[in-house]
């Protein structure tokens, strides 16, 4: 009888359970390293995550609220209608000019009846206050409806994006003197039409819904325009990628026989998903504007553009995801006699759609985020027309969000940063929902084996 | 099965808006090119929009030289009606725009832009003239009658009356038509000034000196900006001895970081400019193809509109932005009205 309990003298020294021998003390501290080592790259990847979070929120939330002007004025009828017979076409000879003097002549009447104005400071400095952009906005209600001459309205005006920096603490007192656009004196008329309920600093739809705007008002710029023609572009991506990429992958996966060619395509769309975007940009160029002629600056070219870029995403995805199917799916399918395709269409699609509807919302978010392709193809422009539905809309020119926001860190105005940090929370906010739908999508649908 | 029908029937609409609905013609200007010009161009396209019936300009930005390539593309609904530059068209992109079929071109000047040099506000004050700008930035200079690589580290070297502050220049980069107008009113103007060009002639030939005048040392000391404006102002920044090269409005809307240095004694300013006593500027001017003049509907109303006092006046917008306004803007608005070509 062996006693299994022994062991050779030499060897049991240090082989008890309760004390660990050297080997594998090594290991233990290996695995331990290897722990220290992923929780330091988990804390970089969180603080690089954070530094670009705080950097983008800290200066791009107050893009969210903006600064406004609020009094009272009578529109005068020999200005603004000098034939006095109300016709819309008529007045439109009135300029956005004629309507900022009168608008200024407002104002002016309205500090100064509130008694803020310190003495000796021209009409200038106050007029200076209002944003461009407010006399158009009162040119677009007024002809809209004439009736409005004669009475008096609520003005309720954008100001001038230095005033508003003001209030958001980009500009102060020391700057606005050495500051050609803005001075003192109007600073100071405008903390005193704070404090009298004349100006007011709240949230602004405008910064999501309106269309760019010029260097020379900042605080007008919006992003609807981009957000419309993201819009058109994703929605050319999903009506003509999904449908190219699902019906490739299934027969790649299902039907095609396993030959070189069928190696070939294989290995191409692989690299095709790896080519940058830029490429597709110059692709677009040649192919849809050069050669066939579409318009510059269209979402529908951008569309393809990018459904060109996101078809090998959702073909890699699609594949695996049908690759996922069980071949027992498969095997029962056709054991009760249905046709290939029908197994294929009953069975095993709907089986792999959560990782297909996945892979889609992947590369769709990937193309949203695109900008580079939209280069070459006239979408990085100033855009201030909203384009029209769908269809016809897709030919109109239209921007994009990546393009806006790279747009506006072009810009002399250090207004537009603000905005550009701002447009970047919009951005970042599509994409999560994006990713949370895909998510949804997968965890609903999903089936396990 | 209804999906396979869904597939085919929506690529088959797809197909058809690809080729057969875009039919009916662009109804709105496009404009792209130089990034100088940009600023300008949207505000004249915003106010246009504002005004007229019509719909409000596409503009895009890209450079000069991007913007008169794509504008020589040819004729047609998708090529652009009009390209912003900062330079005057070269011969060759004139022989480009023929071979096209882009013959009849408009040249619109719509004023005058000035070059500034300008520094981290906390920093030295500088006062300049281009001779120092050339000693400072050539990559090869006389030095006793030998011609030696640029040995200049500090300002205080290259002209004792500046401040002892290393040179660091970001200058723009060749694809900008300001580079153009550095090259040749500051370096090849301070080569002649500070003597250098008629040493260099004298030990070779006109050429030669000529060319060496406008090369730009690489040691490092001078750094070519190929994007915007924004990017020389962060390198500044980041690097406070930097001095960089700016449009006159983009100094304008950042006087809160940026100073200006004076050129030749004189401090750079609308006013100065129009007068001539600034030395450094340059005129902004567009193109425009007439072709297109009848068929882009606004096209001759947005260009009629651009060069008006009201916008393009020493009273308008654009000179409130930085341009200098054009002391023979009404011989360029009969020019326009006659839809005269170059």
């Amino acid at each position: 009888m062996t006693d299994i309990s022994a062991s050779p003298a030499g060897k049991s020294k240090g082989s008890s359970l309760l004390e660990l021998d050297s080997r594998t003390r090594r290991r233990n501290a290996a695995e331990r390293r290897f722990q220290i080592y992923g929780i330091v790259a988990i804390a970089i990847a969180l603080a690089a995550l954070l530094m670009l979070l705080v950097s983008i929120f800290s200066g791009g939330s107050s893009a969210f609220r903006q600064t406004f002007a609020t009094f009272d004025m009578t529109l005068p009828a020999e200005q603004l209608d000098p034939e006095g017979n109300r016709d819309p076409a008529e007045m439109a000879r009135v300029t956005t000019i004629g309507y900022q003097n009168v608008l200024r002549a407002g104002l002016v009447a309205a500090v100064r009846d509130a008694g803020i104005v310190p003495d000796g400071v021209a009409d200038a400095d106050i007029t200076g206050i209002l944003s461009p952009e407010a006399a158009a906005d009162l040119r677009n209600r007024v002809l809209a409806n004439p009736d409005l001459i004669g009475t008096t309205v609520d003005i309720d005006a954008l100001v001038h994006g230095r005033i508003d920096g003001y209030f958001k603490g980009r500009v102060t007192m020391e700057s606005a003197v050495r500051d050609a656009n803005i001075t003192p004196e109007r600073l100071q008329i405008a903390e005193a039409m704070v404090e009298n309920g004349l100006m007011s600093t709240r949230f602004n739809w405008g910064f999501v819904t309106k269309p760019d705007a010029s260097d020379q008002r900042p605080e007008a710029a919006g992003l609807g325009v981009a957000l419309l023609g993201s819009l058109y572009m994703m929605l050319v991506v999903l009506v003509l990628a999904v449908p190219i990429g699902v019906a490739a992958s299934i027969y790649l996966e299902e039907f095609a026989p396993k030959n070189r060619f069928t190696d070939v395509i294989e290995v191409n769309i692989s690299n095709l998903a790896a080519v940058p975007s830029i490429v597709f940009g110059i692709l677009g160029l040649a192919i849809f504007i050069n050669f066939a002629h579409l318009p510059q600056s269209a979402p529908i070219v951008g569309g393809l553009v990018l459904t060109l870029m996101t078809v090998p995403t959702i073909i890699i995805s699609t594949r695996a995801s049908l690759r996922a199917v069980p071949p027992s799916i498969r095997d029962a399918a056709l054991g009760v006699g249905a046709s290939r395709m029908q197994s294929v269409f009953h069975h095993v699609l709907p089986l792999a759609m959560p990782g297909i509807l996945t892979g889609t919302i992947i590369g769709l978010a990937q193309a949203l985020g695109e900008t580079a392709p939209l280069l070459l193809i006239g979408m990085v422009a100033f855009v201030r027309d909203y384009p029209d539905a769908p269809p016809e809309g897709l030919f109109d020119p239209a921007s994009a969000l990546p393009v806006q926001v790279y747009n506006w860190t072009q810009r002399a105005d250090p207004a537009f940063v603000e905005r550009a940090s701002g447009a970047i929370i919009v951005l970042l906010a599509f994409l999560l929902v994006m990713n949370a739908i895909a998510i949804i999508l997968r965890r609903r649908f999903e089936r396990r084996w | 099965m209804s999906f396979n029908k869904l597939t085919v029937s929506t690529l088959a609409i797809a197909a058809v808006y690809a080729t057969g609905a875009y039919a009916q013609g662009r109804d709105q200007v496009q404009v792209a090119g130089s990034s100088t010009v940009l600023p300008y161009s949207t505000i004249v396209a915003e106010a246009f929009g504002e005004n007229f019936d019509f719909p409000t300009p596409v503009v895009q930005s890209g450079g000069s030289g991007a913007g008169l390539a794509q504008f020589c593309e040819g004729v047609g609904e998708n090529t652009i009606d009009i390209a912003n530059a900062s330079r005057e068209i070269k011969d060759s992109e004139i022989e480009t725009c023929a071979a096209n079929g882009v013959t009849d071109i408009m040249h619109v000047r719509i004023g005058y832009d000035g070059i500034v040099f300008a520094s981290d506000v906390n920093g030295n004050s500088f006062e300049f003239t281009p001779a120092d700008w050339y000693k400072a930035l050539a990559a090869q200079v006389v030095v006793d009658g030998e011609l030696v690589d640029n040995p200049y580290t500090t300002w205080n070297e290259v002209n004792p009356d500046l401040p002892e502050q290393p040179i660091m220049a970001f200058i723009p980069g060749t694809k900008h038509g300001t580079r153009e107008v550095f090259e040749e009113k500051v370096l090849a103007a301070g080569c002649e000034e500070s003597g250098a060009l008629e040493e260099m002639t004298a030990m070779s030939d006109e050429d030669t000196a000529e060319a060496a005048c406008v090369a730009v040392r690489t040691d490092g000391r001078s750094v070519d900006i190929d994007g915007d404006y924004t990017e020389t102002l962060a390198r500044i920044q980041s690097d406070p001895n930097g001095i960089g090269v700016f449009g006159l409005s983009f100094y304008e809307n950042n006087t809160n970081s940026l100073q200006v240095a004076t050129m030749s004694g004189v401090e750079p300013s609308t006013e100065t400019i129009a007068s001539g006593e600034y030395p450094v500027s340059r005129p902004l001017q567009f193109y425009v193809k007439k072709a297109h003049i009848g068929v882009v509907p606004g096209l001759k109303e947005f260009v009629t509109f651009f060069v008006s006092d009201d916008m393009a006046g020493p009273n308008g917008p654009l000179a409130a932005y930085g341009l200098v306004s054009d002391p023979e803007l009404a011989q360029t608005q009969a020019a326009v009205e006659a839809e005269e070509t170059m």
